[in-house]
């Protein structure tokens, strides 16, 4: 119940604003150009062209099965791409490109051994930096992200919001300038993802992160994006970019229910009907 | 009361079959049955007469078991656990080990027990090697799943924070891995404690195995089966050890990595 409660509060989107704001990414642009990919004979993704700037957020939707996964994993280098060109920060060697990314899977993956201190601080670990440094330079961030008084409690303690914010401070704490988010909120309940929605709007407000946001909810893309690509059914292709004027605003239940929100939910949602034909 | 109620089913059945069996002794239903000559047929009363007087011999032999199952089980948990390791990395270790691991499970014992004591002598050794050899299997094989059994996603996110193979095996497969290690510990503890004695048995000067065949010998039947009551209680005093070891050190939920 508790969990549950701290979600809502105001004040998390505001102080997640600031550990953004100081988080060490310096801002690295991705380009990605005639980019195909298949899985044998099946032809996974058939052209992709985009591009994001530091600061930008390009939200990636489209039907599922639709390799929107498989385009965030050829960007990390985690996958060697079949066909054309992607550079992340100018770097287009997979192993280079990897060092760039923080990739934030569809499931929260949490270490079940790990404490929630712990798992947000794993990239740290990894790194190499002793315990005791890790743990300090993540509590830092961890209260400000509405995450003080959880940092001794395990992932199975925690609620589904309370895990994907640690999943996602964890991906944070990699500090790499650009940011996959693979649906991160695919596996919340509607409301808990409306609050997580507008907390990482706050997150990436002022953030100088270049964020490639991968979802199947048309709603979630328009909020948080400043571009948003609609994808065809497989194999993948550009059906359709929106531009979006007022990225992120501070209320969101406001924002989703304007006018101009709803002009662009139908545009995005016909692309889609009419790309998955 | 709960408690209570839990061990009330077994420790009821287990006096009601002693309660058979001292009645069946005492009255000579047994050894009339088999034709046999009474004192062969010893009751629960005499089994227990004899832990008692004999406690000082039963506990000097239990100790010299009690010591070589501990060893020969930590040589087999060490090696086991690096075999996993090594059979898990490498694909040529696997190729190349795998079919001995399980060819080392057919040797038969009861054959190769007399020849280690024509190798090794009456002393600690060739029980150690038994030992080792019967809990050996257990353990690699419950390690090697476990190791085996990490979520490849979890993998994939490792990679993305920059872990290497070996940052993946200490921070996710081995922890992955500790649980099922423990389930072969368990196995291998009981079993382990059969081939202890088995090995005394076939040629030792001491331990309990030693005293079961002494007992024997001289048609002391009390005092043999009061033998296998210490090596039972050994038995399940380890497996309880080896349970509460696991429960100290896994104290996380370990049905799954991760509930979505």
């Amino acid at each position: 119940m508790l969990t549950r409660l701290r979600e809502g509060t105001p004040d998390a989107a505001r102080e997640g604003r600031a550990v953004a704001a100081t988080a060490e990414a310096a801002g690295a642009p991705v380009r990605i150009e005639a980019l195909g990919h298949a899985f044998g004979e099946l032809r996974a993704i058939e052209r992709i062209d985009l591009e994001a700037v530091p600061g930008e957020v390009v939200g990636i939707v489209g039907p599922s099965g639709c390799g929107k996964t498989t385009l965030l994993e050829l960007v990390a280098g985690l996958r060697p791409a079949d066909s054309g060109g992607i550079s992340v920060g100018g770097a287009t060697d997979p192993a280079e490109r990897l060092e760039r990314c923080a990739y934030m899977p569809q499931r929260d993956l949490l270490l079940p051994w790990l404490s929630a201190l712990d798992n947000a601080g794993l990239a740290l670990r990894i790194a190499g930096t002793p315990r005791q440094e890790a743990r300090g330079r993540t509590a830092e961030s961890f209260e400000r992200l509405g995450l003080a008084g959880f940092e001794r409690a395990r992932p199975g303690e925690l609620s589904g919001g309370m895990r994907q914010r640690v999943a996602f401070l964890r991906t944070l704490m990699a500090g790499r300038p650009v940011l996959l988010l693979d649906e991160p909120f695919a596996s919340l309940d509607a409301i808990t993802r409306a609050e997580m929605q507008s907390w990482l709007a706050g997150v990436l407000g002022p953030d100088r992160h270049t964020v490639l946001l991968v979802t199947h909810d048309v709603e979630e893309a328009i909020y948080l994006s400043d571009r948003v690509l609609v994808l065809s059914s497989r194999p993948a292709r550009v059906a359709d970019r929106i531009e979006i004027a007022q990225p992120r605003a501070a209320d969101r239940a406001a924002s989703v229910t304007s006018p101009g929100f709803t002009a662009l939910r139908e545009r995005a949602l016909r692309s889609l009907a009419e790309a998955a034909r | 009361m709960r408690a209570a109620r839990r061990y009330l089913a077994p420790v009821a059945l287990i006096v009601v079959l002693l309660g058979l069996w001292e009645l069946a002794a005492q009255w000579d239903w047994i050894s009339n049955a088999l034709n046999i000559e009474d004192f062969l047929v010893p009751a629960p009363s005499d089994i227990a007469k004899s832990l008692w007087e004999d406690r000082s011999l039963l506990l000097s032999n239990g100790w010299v078991t009690l010591k070589e199952v501990l060893l020969g089980f930590a040589i087999a948990a060490v090696a086991g656990i690096a075999f996993a390791i090594l059979i898990h990395l490498s694909e040529l270790a696997r190729r190349a080990i795998y079919p001995l691991l399980i060819g080392s499970q057919t040797i038969p014992i009861v054959i190769l027990a007399p020849i280690l004591v024509v190798w090794f002598g009456f002393g600690l050794t060739p029980k150690l090697v038994i030992v080792a050899l019967i809990c050996f299997f257990p353990i690699t094989v419950n390690t090697l799943d476990g190791l085996r059994s990490v979520d490849p996603d979890l993998t994939k996110m490792m990679r993305a924070l920059g872990a290497g193979r070996l940052q993946r095996l200490w921070r996710v497969e081995l922890p992955t891995a500790l649980p099922y290690a423990f389930s072969g510990a368990r196995v291998a503890i009981t079993v382990s404690v059969i081939g202890a004695v088995f090995a005394e048995y076939v040629g030792s000067s001491e331990g309990l195995g030693h005293l079961i065949n002494q007992a024997q010998a001289q048609l002391l039947t009390a005092r043999s089966f009061a033998a296998v009551v210490v090596l039972s209680a050994i038995a399940l005093g380890l497996f309880a050890l080896v349970t509460l070891i696991e429960r100290r050190v896994i104290t996380w939920d370990s049905r799954g990595v991760t509930r979505t």
